[in-house]
């Protein structure tokens, strides 16, 4: 496996720009002739197909829901950033690439983060026009707000909805291409396998998951953006339904996977509250605006907040971190509220959780001003568990939210197999090892409306493909794979769920894989994922028939890719012997708790190759080389 | 607490459907309402039972893919609530329930209470959008939005498209989901040149499609998960007259 990164010459600045002039063009008559397969229509996804077809191209989309529109980059609440600097509070394009490397702990790549810097604008300038609705001030100039890890507003938001808004934005962009004819658009319809010709990208099988047709589909270019795989874990903060099955597809068939264990626990999640739960809900970061998080100054304390004066709690964020406070980045406010629940102070019911409390705000702004910041957000946490929030704090506690790992891509986001591109969540680009708030929906829009219609194009106009229909024999193999694969799910026989089996891995993951992790619980999680993985082929049972609406097989198949990615996962986070970012070593911590990276040995991404079943990955390394950020130990206070 | 369900078992499009009995029991009232039918599920699958599929995905009560007919009442009983995030604390033991799919022309049942919604996909296609190109945006300063008309843009926008405003319509129309748009870019600057040719394409394919007619009883406004106003479905018509009097592209 070669890794060329293909960052392009010159100061960083001027490479975008530079390496646009140097791309090669699709003449604009002959982009029609092309065929572009994208897989998933989140953010990414949908905004690639979008643009790919307003430039020309023919275009095959693929989601596994019923409507494009419910991707999960629709839950995403608080904001997006970008560089325009309207609050004039020292914003740049500079300092926002300064934020989201350091933010990132120093393991993403330079390159990468100043051209996503630089395309923040023009995501907002698009967004707008296509009639996204951020919020004004009375004057009717947009408004920000600030978030986790920058010390500048430069955050737009759509109330508690930024994401649905943007999704929409995109999805309405989509449909409008739809009507054009130059999207087909295939919904309920999952990517179980990709093709290779020639040691190519060239197409996708498909399960249509209402009929159950196994289907090929020819292109000369796959975008996979298919998400994040938090539910690793079983219990996160994603969508039911999102997986790792493409990706980890992808990479069986030669994609190198970069940082799988660059895995990100949000801090402000609702506490589980029984073991029928089938997903954590996210509370915007955004609330640690105005609310200040604490916990009781002593272990065991049983009174209701109320009743606790402000001498005996402990706002921990804003004691260790004085600058940043309850804004400090996510990994780091997640391990300290793990440390505060494991010294026995955290709150609620089974202890597992601290506050973010509005008292203070609430009495300063008034609660109109409140409830138009956080209203829904406040009704939804009201919903769920039963208390009202303007009355008693909310109890929080961190719960895996998004996956900075993903499959590895150069600088024009082709993964190590050619025609192979991957944008969003599922790739490993822009954020290191640690998401600042708000740039999840930046990166996914970067790369699908700026990033991806350029850079392919140069692949498309400097190949020759040979002429390729679904008889090909590759097609049929797979498809026959495919086939056999499902239908063994089902002649199992077994005696538990799939939601059983993947709770157990969620568990081995939380505990070993977590929030924390050392060296002899990642060996441990190395020895009972395979076991685990052997017994789900023998104690497995899904009901029905491959030929219909089958939600337990759609299901099986997810699981039994978790099963195989979170074994390189563990291996992965145990060849990390360091701390970074949201990857946290026990073993590696400076006195007060904060990550200690190895930058002589770990500056760079960790990149796997599968060398098939039950053999040992590869793993094979891009050097990082920082020359516009210093190279620093992360400090927020 | 223990309930007793009857649900709308479907096997596929063109199969019989019928209500089966389940029961449901040690139901803790933190559960949300698909929660309890996962436990419901995991039982039935125990037993060697199918069981009840139902969509759903992001469990918070925004991607719009959850929702049924509680009772007789789309996404239960609560106001502004998707089944998700409807709680089990809103009902006492010994309750029956009877739960079944969307019912509408336009939304066949695929299986049991999943429902094929792909028409609301395509009325958005015909005029649900803004074309803006992209790369070909101005600054995004530089046409202001009075923030009145933005917060009720954005009231508009808040529809996740999730068919409950079709489910509680005795005529089954679509006019609250198709108001919702034609408001939420019809009262933005950038949405003026498409206008109104936009609400004349809207609403013939929402006829095309099979939804009914808008004949102003409100009971989408009262089902809606968004809490979406009627006064949307008064500004389509108010447009859609208007557009009478304009030239295409006017």
């Amino acid at each position: 496996m070669e890794l060329n990164a293909k960052v392009p010459d010159g100061p960083i600045e001027k490479k975008w720009d530079r390496h646009r002039f140097e791309l090669k063009l699709v003449n604009p008559a002959n982009k029609r002739k092309y065929n572009v397969i994208i897989v998933g229509s989140g953010l990414a996804g949908a905004s690639a197909a979008a643009t790919m077809a307003e430039l020309g191209y023919n275009v095959q989309c693929f989601c596994y829901n019923d409507s494009p529109r419910r991707a999960h980059s629709i839950a995403a609440q608080g904001g997006i950033n970008a560089a325009k600097n309207y609050q004039g509070d020292g914003d740049s394009i500079h300092r926002l690439f300064y934020d989201t490397v350091k933010g990132g702990d120093f393991r993403a790549r330079e390159a990468n983060v100043h051209r996503l810097a630089e395309l923040s604008v023009n995501i907002i300038d698009q967004c707008v026009a296509q009639g996204v609705p951020f919020a004004r001030e009375y004057s009717g100039y947009l408004s920000n707000r600030s978030f986790g890890g920058a010390q500048v507003s430069r955050t737009f938001y759509a109330r508690g909805q930024t994401g649905q808004q943007l999704l929409l934005g995109a999805y309405q962009a989509l449909e409008k291409e739809v009507r054009s004819g130059r999207v087909r658009m295939y919904t309920r319809h999952e990517m179980l396998d990709l093709v290779l010709i020639e040691g190519r990208a060239r197409g996708i099988v498909t399960r249509d998951m209402v009929t159950g047709a196994i289907e090929s589909w020819v292109a000369d270019a796959v975008v996979l953006a298919t998400g994040g795989y938090s539910n690793v874990f079983f219990l996160s903060t994603n969508a039911k339904a999102c997986n790792v099955t493409a990706i980890w597809r992808a990479h069986r068939k030669g994609a190198g996977l970069a940082n799988p264990c660059f895995t990100q626990i949000h801090p402000t999640c609702i506490p589980q509250s029984g073991d029928y739960q089938s997903k954590l809900t996210l509370m915007s970061e955004s609330l640690r605006n105005d609310g200040r998080i604490w916990v009781p100054l002593r272990a065991g304390d049983q009174r209701p907040p109320h009743e606790i004066p402000d001498a005996e709690r402990d706002y921990y964020l804003e004691r260790f971190y004085p600058s940043f406070g309850n804004l400090a980045p996510r990994d780091i406010s997640s391990r300290r509220a793990k440390e505060m629940v494991d010294e026995g102070r955290g709150v609620g019911p089974s202890g597992v959780g601290v506050y973010l409390d509005f008292r203070d705000a609430i009495e300063r702004l008034g609660r109109d001003v409140i409830e138009e910041r956080y209203g829904n957000l406040f009704d939804m946490y009201l919903n769920i568990t039963g208390e009202n929030p303007y009355d008693v704090p909310m109890r929080i506690y961190p719960a895996p939210h998004y996956t900075m790992g993903g499959l590895w891509v150069d600088y024009n986001l082709m993964s190590t197999i050619p025609g192979l591109y991957v944008a969003g969540e599922a790739n490993f680009s822009d954020h290191g090892a640690n998401r600042l708030g708000a740039s999840a929906l930046m990166q996914g829009l970067a790369d699908g409306y700026f990033v991806l219609p350029v850079t392919m194009g140069d692949y498309l106009a400097g190949t020759t493909f040979e002429k390729v229909d679904t008889g090909h024999a590759a097609f049929r193999d797979v498809e026959r794979e495919v086939q056999q694969r499902t239908q063994q799910y089902l002649d199992i026989g077994g005696t538990r769920s799939v939601a059983e089996l993947h709770r157990e891995l969620g568990q081995i993951m939380w505990d070993y894989c977590g929030m924390a992790r050392s060296e002899e619980g990642l060996k441990t999680a190395l020895q009972r994922i395979p076991e685990l993985r052997e017994r789900f082929w023998r104690e497995l049972r899904v009901p029905g028939s491959a030929a219909t609406l089958n939600q337990s097989l759609e299901a099986a198949g997810r699981l039994a890719d978790f099963l195989e990615f979170a074994e390189l996962m563990c291996f992965d986070a145990l060849d990390r012997d360091e701390s970074c970012g949201g990857h946290f070593r026990v073993e590696h911590q400076t006195d007060d708790g904060e990550a200690l990276r190895n930058d002589d040995e770990f500056t760079h991404v960790s990149v796997w190759e599968y060398k098939g079943a039950g053999n040992t990955p590869v793993k094979h390394r891009e050097e990082l080389t920082f020359e516009n950020v210093k190279l620093a130990q992360r400090s927020y206070k | 607490m223990n309930l007793t369900l009857h649900v709308w078992r479907q096997d596929g499009p063109r199969d019989e459907g019928r209500f089966e009995m389940y029961r449901a029991e040690g139901v803790s009232e933190h559960m949300s309402f698909l929660e309890m039918l996962d436990v419901v599920n995991e039982r039935l699958t125990a037993d060697g039972h199918e069981p009840i599929v139902f969509d759903h995905d992001c469990r918070e009560g925004i991607c719009g893919a959850c929702g049924f007919v509680i009772n007789g009442e789309p996404h239960g009983p609560l106001p502004e609530t998707t089944v998700c995030q409807l709680h089990m604390r809103h009902y006492r033991d010994g309750d029956e329930l009877w739960i079944e799919p969307w019912r509408a022309t336009a939304f066949p049942v695929l299986r049991d209470l999943s429902v094929d919604r792909s028409a609301l996909d395509r009325l958005i296609q015909a005029g649900g959008y803004i074309s803006a190109a992209t790369g070909s945006a101005p600054d995004a300063n530089a046409v202001l939005i009075p923030k009145g008309s933005l917060e009720r843009a954005m009231d508009a926008a808040a529809c996740i498209g999730c068919g409950a405003c079709v489910a509680a319509c005795p005529n089954a129309s679509a006019m609250l989901f198709t108001g919702a748009k034609v408001g939420h870019l019809g009262l933005l600057p950038q949405g003026q040149p498409e206008r109104y040719t936009r609400v004349v394409e809207m609403v013939a394919t929402h006829d095309d499609e099979g939804f009914g007619h808008c004949t102003n009883h409100g009971a989408c406004e009262t089902a809606c998960p968004k809490g979406i106003s009627v006064d949307y479905i008064a500004m389509l018509n108010a447009d859609l007259r208007r557009s009478r009097f304009r030239q295409a592209g006017d």
